[in-house]
């Protein structure tokens, strides 16, 4: 009894090692396209346009939203200190260096992650990729690296959004609801912030850009026949994304403070 | 001509294909059929080199693809035209950007000569210039089966495969595919291999028809002396029975 | 969907996105684009949790950032300050660190002296007086040695 539970505990750890290790040869074999020609820039527009342009929307609402709550929360947490002038660098630091990242990699993986995942298991299951691969077209450099690359680009710009309309969220309730004043909002963040909690903040939406492009990609390439493969394969995609990224969040966040 | 020698394969400890042994004259077309399930798209997947068999070897022209990798391969699958189940057209690109796929992938040659190509296919499987603009998904199953003809005979390739071609069709459609396959071979002499368990439609193009029945070839021959098989199995295909006792 | 509107979208996103980044890193990060500014050094005794990036003073206002911190051979912490170029240092000038309120961040006071001669770029400011501990204070205090 005892001995079956840890036998299969242990099968259950190798068989997530082994998609770990798996993912990370996709992922190797996907940048190694990108250098190899054909160089397909139309591609990789297109893929910005769809993980970047379509993402800006969601992005500059969720900002706001994280902006405006965090701006009231600290205001009242900080008012019993009597710190209210700290509310700047308390929402721009919390934006840049955890939120901002973390917030935008989630948001990117639900909207486009997902859609990549059960797109490229439709071509999958309906042999569009083995379609590409009869006419010596490689699938990997036709399918996947254009969304890596993209990713790559996207992810780290939508966070550079997301931080700055964050800190106009939290301007906008502490400065004008809230009655803080608005030079001293705006001098508490240049004070606090310094080169590396905006440096950390770049490394880390590369790393979340990469780890959920190349989940939401692997997902979808290996999916099983069927419908029911394309709808599992998108939903472990996005929860795969998520538990990948706070992971990372933490091991990143021990890693530069 | 391609000839299968041996071919075996497993999946999941299951016997796939159990030593396959055919030769696929060159310019003619071969029809293999057999039961769903019988490992008939399997098969197919190894001729393409999707699929890596256990044992035995597929010569295409003396060269051995089941060996072949990288750049060999590519170039072995250049000679290939294939037309998948369901057409495999991407979703993403109009009837037209389907077509010319191949060409703008793998030649250098000019727009107008792409569209020139492309309009002459389309013609060959009787679609007009009014479908051009559609997407996959604005198209009737039969219309995708032209379309997916139309691409792969794009780059006049020496050697056409068929997934089931007329899976999932009427039968006025399955004849109008039937009818193109045949015309199509007509015009452009390719070495053709079927996939189908259509059968009685399915021998109007064919020349030769291989059974292929647990995983081995167990009647090989022109229809005519397929029809008259003695083989109790395969009559049994041939008239539709159901034998629960064989499976 | 048309050539244009992808490339029309792909253009804006691309263009905010590097804006909102050219922001945080020049504007928040003190991200220095030209290298603009001079650096100085200064060794203390103690730091006691100098942060790089922390401000650099002088009567009140911001003069620089802390660059560097190091330790020297004969175990004194070496700190790198860089400063705005406009700002002339006395050669006779008072580095000190000093705490924002009784909690608050530690930063480094520069008091300039009387001296003629300034200090060269790249050079050392000599007068350094180390971060007040408030538990050595206290504890001082509370065992009547003030």
């Amino acid at each position: 009894m005892v001995g079956r539970l840890l036998r299969s505990m242990g099968r259950a750890v190798l068989d997530w090692l082994g998609a770990l290790g798996h993912a990370t040869l996709f992922l190797l074999e996907a940048l190694r396209q990108a250098f190899l020609p054909p160089y397909r820039f139309r591609r990789l527009l297109e893929e910005i346009h769809f993980i970047g342009w379509k993402s800006g929307l969601i992005i500059l609402l969720t900002a706001a939203f994280t902006g405006m709550v965090l701006g009231l929360q600290g205001y009242y947490t900080l008012r019993k200190y009597g710190s209210e002038s700290a509310l700047g660098s308390a929402v721009a630091l919390s934006l840049i260096r955890e939120l901002g990242p973390v917030l935008t990699a989630l948001m990117v993986s639900g909207r486009a992650g997902s859609a990549i995942t059960a797109k490229i298991g439709i071509m999958r299951i309906s042999e569009q990729l083995d379609a590409l691969e009869s006419m010596a077209v490689n699938p990997v450099q036709y399918v996947v690296t254009p969304k890596l690359v993209a990713g790559l680009i996207c992810v780290p710009l939508l966070t550079a959004i997301f931080d700055v309309v964050g800190i106009l969220g939290g301007y906008v309730v502490g400065v004008w609801l809230l009655g803080v004043g608005s030079g001293v909002y705006f001098s508490g963040i240049s004070q606090s912030v310094v080169a590396l909690d905006v440096n950390g903040g770049v490394v880390k939406s590369l790393v979340f850009g990469l780890t959920v492009i190349t989940v939401s990609c692997y997902k979808g390439y290996f999916t099983p026949r069927g419908a029911e493969g394309v709808s599992r394969a998108t939903t472990e995609a996005v929860v795969s994304s998520a538990v990948l990224v706070l992971a990372w969040d933490y091991v990143l966040t021990s890693f530069f403070m | 001509m391609i000839q299968i020698i041996d071919l075996a394969c497993s999946l999941n400890g299951q016997v796939v294909l159990d030593g396959i042994h055919l030769t696929v004259p060159r310019g003619q077309i071969t029809v293999i059929i057999g039961k769903s399930g019988a490992g008939k798209s399997v098969l197919l997947k190894h001729v393409l080199g999707l699929m890596r068999p256990d044992r035995g070897q597929i010569l295409v022209d003396g060269v051995d693809l089941t060996r072949a990798r990288g750049r060999r391969l590519q170039e072995i699958r250049r000679r290939f035209g294939v037309l998948f189940q369901g057409g495999a057209l991407f979703d993403s690109l109009t009837v037209f950007d389907n077509v010319a796929f191949p060409l703008r992938e793998k030649t250098d040659l000019a727009e107008e000569e792409i569209g020139e190509r492309v309009r002459y296919r389309l013609s060959q499987v009787r679609l007009g210039q009014e479908v051009e603009e559609k997407y996959p998904d604005e198209l009737s199953g039969g219309m995708k089966k032209r379309v997916a003809l139309a691409r792969a005979l794009i780059q006049e390739p020496e050697i056409v495969l068929f997934d089931e071609p007329v899976a999932g069709l009427d039968p006025p459609m399955t004849n109008t595919i039937f009818h193109l396959i045949a015309r199509t071979h007509q015009e452009n002499q390719y070495t053709g291999l079927v996939v189908s368990h259509d059968i009685p439609a399915v021998f109007q193009v064919a020349h030769f028809v291989a059974m292929l029945h647990r995983g081995r070839i167990i009647a090989w021959g022109a229809p005519a002396e397929i029809q008259n098989h003695e083989d109790a199995a395969v009559q049994s295909f041939l008239r539709g029975e159901v034998n629960f006792l064989a499976d | 969907m048309s050539r244009a509107n992808v490339e029309l979208g792909v253009g804006v996103f691309v263009l905010a996105g590097i804006a909102c980044l050219v922001y945080l890193a020049v504007h928040l990060g003190k991200m220095e684009v030209f290298g603009s500014g001079y650096r100085l050094t200064a060794d203390f005794h103690n730091i006691s949790g100098l942060k790089t990036g922390a401000a650099v003073e002088m009567a009140g206002v911001e003069v620089g950032r802390v660059e560097r911190i190091q330790v020297t051979p004969s175990h004194q912490a070496r700190v790198v300050l860089r400063l705005n170029p406009e700002v002339r240092l006395s050669d006779d000038t008072i580095a000190s660190i000093r705490t924002k309120g009784i909690i608050g961040d530690k930063f480094v006071k520069l008091s300039p002296g009387s001296s003629e001669k300034t200090i060269t770029p790249g050079g050392k400011i000599r007068d350094t007086e180390p971060a007040v501990e408030w538990e050595e204070l206290l504890s001082k205090f509370l065992h009547g040695k003030v």
